[in-house]
C-alpha cells in the first residue's frame, strides 16, 4: 500500500504518440530531485523542460523524487499538466500549478454570435489541440467526457485547463463538454476560471441538470470574480431530453443553444443511424421547434464519416433546411464544407438585400406594402431577409450599410 | 583528425579549402562563379576491344566488377532509381567486402533508408565514404562522427556538374535498370523493377571509366527507347532481382490527410490563384512528399475551374499528375523521377509524359536548364531563417536526416514557395538562422505557414498583387517570433569541430558544412 502511494504515472508515451510526454514518479526519502529525460527536443529543449520540472516540485514541495519523463515534444503546458497529475496521485496537494494565461486567449463570447461548426478535440490529446485554431472552426470544444478513456479523466482536466490558458484558439469560441453529472461538476472547477465561453452539458434531459450546472458555475464565478457570462449548451441525446425540448431550452438565460447527439439517441430509439438520418427527423425538427420556441440556436450532431465530404454536404443542407444553423465537426476538414453550407449564398443575400431595399424604400415613401418589382412581399419574408443580410454583414460578406 | 583551415564563404559560412584532401571552391553567391575551361574527358575506346556481335553479358555482377577491376580506393556509383526497395547497391558492397577490397568512396545519386545494410562496410573500412544524400541511419551514423571521410551532398543538378566537371571521377558505375539488352541498352520502363526512367544514371554513363548495366529483366537486341546507350556501357549483367516493386513505389507520393498539411496546400494554391502565377500556359513543379502532391490537386481544381491548361509540368511523376495530363490539364510531363506505376504506364504509353534527366532539367554548368523555365516550384524545408535561407539536410538538432534532391536546382524557378509547417511537434521551423545552409534566401520567394504567409521582401510585385487577400499575409520575422512563443526560444544544437560533410551550392562551390553532432 505504501509502496503504491510512491509511485505515479501519467501520460502518453509510444511510437505514435507526438506532442505529448509520460511522466513516472517515485517520491524518494532522500537525493534530492533527480530526473530522468528522455525527449526527442533534448538538444534544444533540455535545460528548460528540466528548470520547469523542478519548479513543479517546488511548487509542490516535493524535495525527494524520481522522475522519469518520456517526451515526444510536448509543449510547456502539456508537460506540466502530465507532471502535476501524477504529483496529485501521490500527495493530497489541494493546489494547482497553474500556467500563465497568453494574453490572445483573453477574448469574450457573445450570446448571439454564430456557431455554424463547433470543432470536437478529444480533452487528453494535446497534439490535436495545437493547430485546432488555424481551421478557423467557429467553436473549438475540449471534450472531457465520452473522448476520454475512464482512467484518464484526471489526467484530462488539467491538461484542458492548461490549455484553455496557453493554446491560441485564434477566436474560436472556447468551450468544453464536461461529463455527465455528478462528475461534470467537478469538471467545472477546472474550466471556469479559465475563460471557458460555453459548456456543453452532456445527456441532458431534465431542468434539474441545468440548476445545478448554473449553480455550480455561478460559485465558482463568484469565488474567482468572474464577471464575463459562461454560456450553456445542453445536449440532447435520449427519448426523454427529445421530450424535454423545450423545457430544457428554457430553463437558464444563459442556455444559447441546444445541441443534438445522435449516436446515443439512436441507441436509445434502438434504431440505426445512417447518413440520411430520417430515424431522427422527428427528434430534429422537435429541437428545433423547441430552440425557436425558446430564442435559441438548434445545433446538429456531428457526421460520423471523415472520408465522405460529399455525404456530409447533403447532410449540411438538409440540417439547415430543417433550421438547425450549425452542426458539430469531428475533423478539421469538415470545417469549410459546413460553414459553405450554412453561410447564405450570394444569390441569397442578393434577393434579401433587394427585399431589404424594397421594404426601406416602402417605409420612406409611407407605404403599406412592400413589392419587389410586381410581386409583393410579406413582413415576415422581409423579416427572414434582414435575418439573412445581418448574417451577411456579420460575416463580412456584405458592407454594413451606413 | 587534423585542423582543417576554415574560411567566411560569401553566405558567411565557415568552410574548409580541402575535403578528403582535395582543394574546393568556397561558394561566392548566386551565379557569381564562373568556371573555364573543359568538360572531364572519359578514355577513348575501340570497337575492337568490344565483342563484335555486341555481347557484353557476363555471368555475375562480381565477375563484372573483376573484369572492370575493381580495387582499393576507387569511385563506385548507384543510383537511387528503385528508392527504398534498391536491392543492388547492398549486393554491390557484400561482393566487394567479399573480394576484400577497401575505401571504397561510393557515389550514389541517393541513399536511402534500405541502405543501413552498408554501415557494417563503412564501420570495417569497405566503404571510406559517402558523397551523396545520408538518409536515416546513415545519416545518423555520419553525424555521430563515424564516417572515416568527409560527406559531401550535392544536389541531382550538382551530381551532374560535379561528374561533367570532372570533380568527381567515376571509376565505375553500376546502373541497374529494370530493361537491358545484352550491348547495354537500358531503360527502365518495362519488367518486375519498373521506375520509369534512369536519368540519374546519365552521367555516370556517359563519364564513368567503367559502365555496368544490371537488369532482372534481359531482351534482345534493342531494348528500346534506350535511355542508357550500350555504346557506354561495358558489361551487361543479368540477376534474379534488382528492386521490391513494393518499395520502389516511394512512401512519399500518397496525398497527405493531416488536415494541417491539407491547410497548407490550400493556402499555397490560393496564393498562386491570387497572385496569377496560375493561368493558361503556365508550369510548375510538383514535388514528392504529401503536401505538393495535394497543392497539386489544388491546382487541378482551380484550373479545372477555370478552364486554364498548364504547357508542362516538371518534376517527380505520380498518378495525379498523370491524370492531369490525361485530362487535358497539362499538356507535357517533364518528368524526372517517376514515383508509381501509373508514372511508369503513362511515360510508355503518352508521347507527352518525357523522361528528363538531371542534364536536361538541373545541371548548371549547361547552356540553360529546365528548372529555371518552370513558373513556380512548391518545395520543402526542415527549416527556414528570418533570411528566407532554408535548410534541408539537418534538423535543428543537428543530424544530417535528409538528401538535397533537385530541391536547389528548383530554387531557380520563377516563383519559389515553400509550404512548410510553423513548428514540428516542438521543433521550430521558421529560426533565426538555418542549422546548415542549403539554399540561400534571395532564391525563396514565400514561406507559407498554417500561421501565416511570408512573402520575401524582394519579391515587391507579389506583394503588390496581395494587397486585399484575404491570405494571412506576415513577415518571416513575426513568422519567428510566433514559433518561439508557441515552442520556447530554443537552445542552439550542440557541435563537436569535426566537419561530417558540406554541402555543395550548384556551381560545385562550398556553401556550408555539417559538424559532428555532440
Amino acid at each position: 500500500m505504501g509502496q503504491q502511494q510512491n509511485i505515479a504515472e501519467a501520460g502518453n508515451a509510444g511510437p505514435k504518440v507526438r506532442s505529448d510526454c509520460y511522466v513516472r514518479l517515485e517520491l524518494t526519502e532522500k537525493g534530492g530531485v533527480l530526473i530522468d529525460l528522455d525527449s526527442k527536443v533534448k538538444s534544444l529543449y533540455g535545460s528548460s523542460i528540466e528548470q520547469l520540472c523542478s519548479n513543479i516540485f517546488e511548487f509542490f514541495r516535493i524535495d525527494n523524487v524520481k522522475l522519469t519523463l518520456k517526451d515526444s515534444g510536448a509543449l510547456p503546458f502539456t508537460i506540466s499538466a502530465r507532471l502535476e497529475a501524477a504529483v496529485r496521485q501521490i500527495s493530497d496537494t489541494g493546489k494547482e500549478f497553474i500556467p500563465d494565461m497568453t494574453d490572445e486567449n483573453k477574448y469574450p463570447s457573445e450570446r448571439d454570435r454564430f456557431r455554424f461548426s463547433r470543432l470536437y478535440l478529444p480533452g487528453n490529446n494535446p497534439k490535436m489541440m495545437l493547430n485546432a485554431g488555424v481551421h478557423n472552426p467557429d467553436g473549438i470544444i475540449l471534450d472531457l467526457e465520452d473522448s476520454v478513456a475512464p482512467a484518464k479523466k484526471k489526467e484530462a482536466r488539467l491538461l484542458v485547463r492548461n490549455a484553455l490558458r496557453q493554446v491560441n484558439f485564434y477566436g474560436s469560441e472556447r468551450m468544453v463538454r464536461i461529463n455527465q453529472l455528478p462528475d461534470g461538476l467537478e469538471d467545472l472547477k477546472y474550466i471556469i476560471p479559465h475563460n471557458v465561453h460555453v459548456v456543453l452539458i452532456p445527456k441532458c434531459e431534465n431542468v434539474s441538470q441545468i440548476k445545478q450546472v448554473e449553480t455550480e458555475i455561478s460559485n465558482l464565478k463568484k469565488k474567482h470574480e468572474i464577471r464575463q457570462e459562461v454560456f450553456l449548451m445542453p445536449i440532447i441525446e435520449t427519448a426523454l431530453g427529445v421530450e424535454k425540448a423545450f423545457e430544457i431550452a428554457s430553463a437558464s438565460e444563459t442556455i444559447v443553444a441546444l445541441a443534438i447527439g445522435l449516436e446515443d439517441l439512436t441507441a436509445d430509439l434502438g434504431v440505426i443511424r445512417t447518413n440520411e438520418a430520417t430515424e431522427t427527423l422527428y427528434a430534429r425538427t422537435r429541437l428545433v421547434n423547441a430552440c425557436k420556441a425558446a430564442g435559441i440556436q438548434a445545433i446538429d450532431s456531428v457526421f460520423a464519416d471523415v472520408g465522405d465530404m460529399e455525404g456530409l454536404r447533403q447532410n449540411v443542407k438538409i440540417s439547415r433546411s430543417l433550421g438547425f444553423e450549425g452542426m458539430g465537426c469531428i475533423h478539421p476538414r469538415q470545417i469549410s464544407i459546413i460553414h459553405d453550407c450554412f453561410v447564405p449564398s450570394k444569390e441569397e443575400i442578393k434577393k434579401a438585400q433587394e427585399i431589404m431595399d424594397a421594404f426601406y424604400e416602402a417605409r420612406e415613401k409611407g407605404l403599406g406594402v412592400v413589392a419587389v418589382g410586381s410581386k409583393m412581399i410579406d413582413l415576415p419574408v422581409v423579416k427572414r431577409a434582414e435575418k439573412t443580410v445581418n448574417l451577411a454583414i456579420k460575416l463580412g460578406m456584405i458592407p454594413e450599410k451606413p | 583528425m587534423p585542423e582543417t583551415k576554415l574560411v567566411k564563404n560569401a553566405a558567411g559560412r565557415s568552410v574548409p579549402l580541402k575535403i578528403n584532401g582535395k582543394p574546393v571552391i568556397p561558394y561566392k553567391g548566386v551565379g557569381k562563379h564562373n568556371v573555364t575551361g573543359t568538360k572531364h574527358g572519359p578514355k577513348i575506346n575501340t570497337c575492337k576491344d568490344f565483342p563484335s556481335d555486341g555481347n557484353k553479358l557476363v555471368g555475375t555482377l562480381k565477375e563484372a566488377l573483376k573484369k572492370a577491376g575493381l580495387k582499393d580506393g576507387m569511385t563506385v556509383s548507384t543510383h537511387h532509381h528503385f528508392r527504398n526497395g534498391d536491392l543492388l547497391a547492398n549486393q554491390l558492397f557484400d561482393i566487394a567486402k567479399e573480394m576484400g577490397v577497401k575505401d571504397l568512396r561510393w557515389f550514389p545519386s541517393a541513399s536511402f533508408p534500405c541502405h543501413e545494410h552498408l554501415i557494417q562496410y563503412l564501420e570495417e573500412g569497405t566503404i571510406h565514404h559517402i558523397e551523396g544524400s545520408m538518409n536515416g541511419a546513415l545519416g545518423r551514423f555520419a553525424s555521430q562522427g563515424k564516417m572515416k571521410g568527409v560527406g559531401v551532398l550535392r544536389s541531382h543538378g550538382g551530381r551532374y556538374q560535379a561528374v561533367q566537371d570532372g570533380e568527381v571521377k567515376i571509376d565505375i558505375a553500376v546502373i541497374g535498370a529494370a530493361c537491358a539488352d545484352p550491348f547495354g541498352n537500358a531503360n527502365g520502363l518495362y519488367g518486375d523493377s519498373a521506375t520509369g526512367l534512369l536519368g540519374f544514371a546519365l552521367a555516370d554513363s556517359q563519364y564513368a571509366d567503367k559502365v555496368i548495366v544490371v537488369t532482372d529483366n534481359m531482351v534482345p537486341f534493342p531494348c528500346v527507347p534506350w535511355q542508357i546507350q550500350g555504346n557506354y556501357v561495358d558489361y551487361a549483367v543479368e540477376i534474379d532481382k534488382l528492386g521490391d516493386p513494393d518499395k520502389i513505389i516511394s512512401g512519399t507520393t500518397k496525398i497527405t490527410k493531416s488536415p494541417d498539411r491539407v491547410l497548407l496546400a490550400e493556402m499555397t494554391a490560393q496564393f498562386c490563384d491570387e497572385t496569377g502565377i496560375i493561368r493558361n500556359g503556365f508550369s510548375f513543379q510538383s514535388g514528392a512528399g504529401g503536401t505538393s502532391l495535394a497543392v497539386g490537386e489544388y491546382f487541378k481544381k482551380i484550373m479545372q475551374e477555370k478552364g486554364i491548361k498548364a504547357r508542362f509540368a516538371r518534376g517527380g511523376s505520380n498518378k495525379y499528375l498523370v491524370s492531369m495530363l490525361e485530362e487535358g490539364l497539362v499538356d507535357y510531363i517533364l518528368d524526372g523521377q517517376t514515383f508509381d506505376l501509373e508514372g511508369v504506364r503513362s511515360m510508355a504509353e503518352n508521347q507527352g509524359h518525357v523522361w528528363t534527366s538531371p542534364f536536361t532539367s538541373y545541371n548548371y554548368h549547361g547552356k540553360g536548364n529546365f528548372a529555371g523555365l518552370v513558373d513556380v516550384a512548391i518545395l520543402g524545408a526542415t527549416e527556414v531563417d528570418v533570411n528566407f535561407n532554408a535548410n534541408v539536410v539537418t534538423h535543428s538538432d543537428g543530424y544530417l536526416l535528409h538528401g538535397i534532391g533537385g530541391w536547389q536546382n528548383c530554387l531557380f524557378s520563377k516563383t519559389v514557395i515553400l509550404p512548410i509547417p510553423l513548428f514540428r511537434d516542438r521543433i521550430p521551423v521558421v529560426v533565426d538562422e538555418v542549422t546548415t545552409l542549403c539554399g540561400p534566401g534571395e532564391l525563396i520567394d514565400v514561406v507559407v505557414t498554417e500561421r501565416g504567409i511570408a512573402v520575401n521582401p524582394l519579391r515587391t510585385d507579389l506583394l503588390e498583387k496581395l494587397k486585399g487577400s484575404d491570405l494571412p499575409i506576415t513577415t518571416i520575422g513575426e513568422l519567428k517570433d510566433e514559433a518561439e512563443k508557441i515552442c520556447g526560444k530554443p537552445e542552439k544544437a550542440h557541435f563537436d569541430n569535426q566537419i561530417i560533410a558540406v554541402v555543395k551550392w550548384v556551381d560545385g562551390t562550398v556553401l556550408d558544412v555539417v559538424k559532428k553532432v555532440r
